[in-house]
């Protein structure tokens, strides 16, 4: 047999084909946004907008304040969900089951609203205000927002606590540590691993799910947006800004979630 | 002076099957017994019940005079609630057949863990008395590698030393070396000659006849949640008196 045959790769002519098609798809649509009646050079100026830069900022807050807020819930719910005792498990389920089953739209629009059925808000003998001085849109916006995460976040953090190996536990108690240790030192950090990435994911949502709150009239990107529009109607150029935000907000979450994936999957 | 441990009539149901049947077992201060015996005898169950890693249903277990896992009150047992019995662990460490150690923490932490976090121990004392466990049991360069970065024999030696950090009275071993190759087996043996040795009370469940015969000052021999026999190893191991025992004995030779 001849040992200086040529060799000839398979030739991929599909590979090459599909992608000039899609490459002249992506120029065609990016020509189309050039040509159409949009004012690129007024969208920098909505960018750096005053108003634009507090909706920015009370999208961070409230996207943080709600997720921080539903993580510590979740992990609460989640403790019941998986605890001896049956009444606690039972109102997890139910808690679980509300939060998690009614759209976030809803239950922002329900605690804005919540002065029509409530007109006081008040904990005997310790506290008491009228309902619509205490809900504000903020306050209602970070109520549906964080109690629906916080349905999530029980279920991420139940899926964590039971993926760590039983022998830990065991382990932990034999070398005298209490309960509460136990979850602290040894079965959360363990946890992590698997309730990290769900997490990020879910707070890349929680970022755009503020957008929510703009229907109750809460400061936010798009009702910024839709603000400034307002005044000069450049509806497409001003949600175009607060599309880029949106975007320049999810990168960072999603290079600090690869970052905290890496710190405790080493560790696990 | 009384036994370290002392079990009596211990009893234990998973649903409606009992695998414990009245175990009764006398440990003194300084001894080493082997606990033998086929498979689904209960030999596991009843050393977690040492520790009151399971809950007995009937009998008592005690040790160093208290009742573990109980306080005795007005002439009843009154069961502790976790964070107490946790206190009672402090004294009975426990070494598992499946190593058990905290993989996100270096095999250092492993050991100090315990000294600080559970007996508040300053962090350099406990640093300085886990590199001599660890020295002890023959891993000194190993105490900044992660569990995943040791073998089985040297992940038992370091799940060994992180229980003696705790200054146990009391050591239970689960079939410490059923886990390992057997190339593996002689340096946790060797780990636990010495231990015993230096005088550590050790309850050890396992199959290792020829660790039995030599270190052991008791065999005891269970089988179906009981103690069926119990005596110094010529007595056992060379010239049971129960069938079951030489039955059992005739399979493992
Ligand atoms: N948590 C549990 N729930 C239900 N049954 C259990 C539980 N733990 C142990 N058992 C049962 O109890 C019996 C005794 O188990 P145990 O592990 O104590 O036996 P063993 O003597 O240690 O056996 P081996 O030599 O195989 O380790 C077995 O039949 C086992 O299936
Ligand atoms: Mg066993």
């Amino acid at each position: 047999m001849a040992s200086d045959l040529e060799v000839v790769p398979l030739r991929h002519y599909g590979r090459w084909v599909s992608g000039v098609l899609i490459l002249a798809v992506v120029v065609g649509i990016v020509l189309a946004f050039v040509d159409a009646q949009i004012i690129w050079e007024d969208v920098p100026e909505f960018f750096t907008h005053e108003t634009m830069i507090r909706g920015l900022l009370n999208t961070i807050v409230l996207a943080v304040l709600a997720q921080v807020g539903a993580i510590a819930l979740g992990v609460v719910i989640a403790l019941m969900r998986i605890s001896v005792n049956p009444v606690a498990r039972w109102f997890a389920v139910g808690y679980i089951w509300l939060f998690r089953g009614l759209p976030v739209l809803l239950q922002i629009l329900v605690w804005f609203n919540l002065a029509l059925v409530f007109e006081h808000i008040s904990i005997p003998m310790l506290f008491e205000e009228k309902t619509n001085v205490l809900i504000t849109a903020f306050v209602a916006a970070l109520l549906g927002l964080g109690l629906n995460e916080s349905a999530y976040m029980a279920e991420i953090v139940r899926a964590g606590l039971t993926s760590v190996d039983s022998g830990q536990v065991e382990a932990a108690k034999s070398i005298g540590m209490t309960p509460a240790l136990t979850l602290r030192r040894v079965v959360l950090p363990q946890a992590m691993r698997v309730i990290i990435p769900p997490t990020g994911n879910n707070f890349i949502n929680m970022l755009k799910g503020t957008s929510m709150a703009s229907v109750i009239g809460f400061l936010e990107l798009i009702h910024a947006a839709n603000n400034i529009a307002s005044r000069n109607l450049e509806v497409m150029e001003t949600l175009l800004a607060a599309a880029a935000w949106y975007m320049v907000l999810v990168s960072i979450a999603s290079i600090g979630q690869h970052y905290l994936e890496r710190a405790y999957g080493r560790a696990g | 002076m009384a036994a370290l441990v002392e079990a009596v009539g211990v009893r234990k149901s998973f649903g409606h099957t009992e695998v414990l049947k009245g175990v009764d077992l006398a440990v003194d201060r300084g001894e080493v017994v082997c606990l033998l015996g086929p498979s689904g005898a209960g030999k596991s169950t009843f050393l977690r019940c040492v520790n009151h890693l399971e809950t007995i249903d009937a009998g008592r277990i005690w040790v160093d005079g208290v009742p573990v896992g109980f306080r005795q009150a007005h002439g009843k047992l009154y069961e502790l609630r976790e964070r107490e019995v946790a206190r009672q662990r402090r004294d009975i460490g426990m070494v598992f057949q499946r190593f058990n150690l905290f993989p996100h923490r270096t095999a250092l932490e492993n050991v100090t863990e315990g000294p600080v976090r559970v007996l508040g121990l300053d962090r350099a004392a406990a640093r300085a008395d886990a590199m001599a466990l660890l020295d002890r049991v023959g891993l000194s360069d190993k105490a900044l590698s992660y569990p995943r970065q040791l073998s089985g024999g040297q992940q038992q030696r370091v799940a060994i030393a992180r229980a003696l950090a705790m200054e146990p009275k009391l050591m239970l071993f689960d079939e410490p070396t059923s886990a390992l190759d057997p190339e593996l087996v002689g340096e946790v043996l060797d780990v636990m000659v010495g231990l015993a040795r230096d005088g550590m009370t050790m309850i050890v469940v396992t199959h290792e006849i020829g660790f039995a015969r030599s270190v052991a000052d008791q065999v005891a021999f269970m089988v179906d949640g009981a103690v069926v026999e119990t005596g110094p190893p010529s007595q056992v191991l060379d010239n049971p008196q129960q069938p079951r025992t030489q039955q059992f004995l005739a399979k493992v030779y």
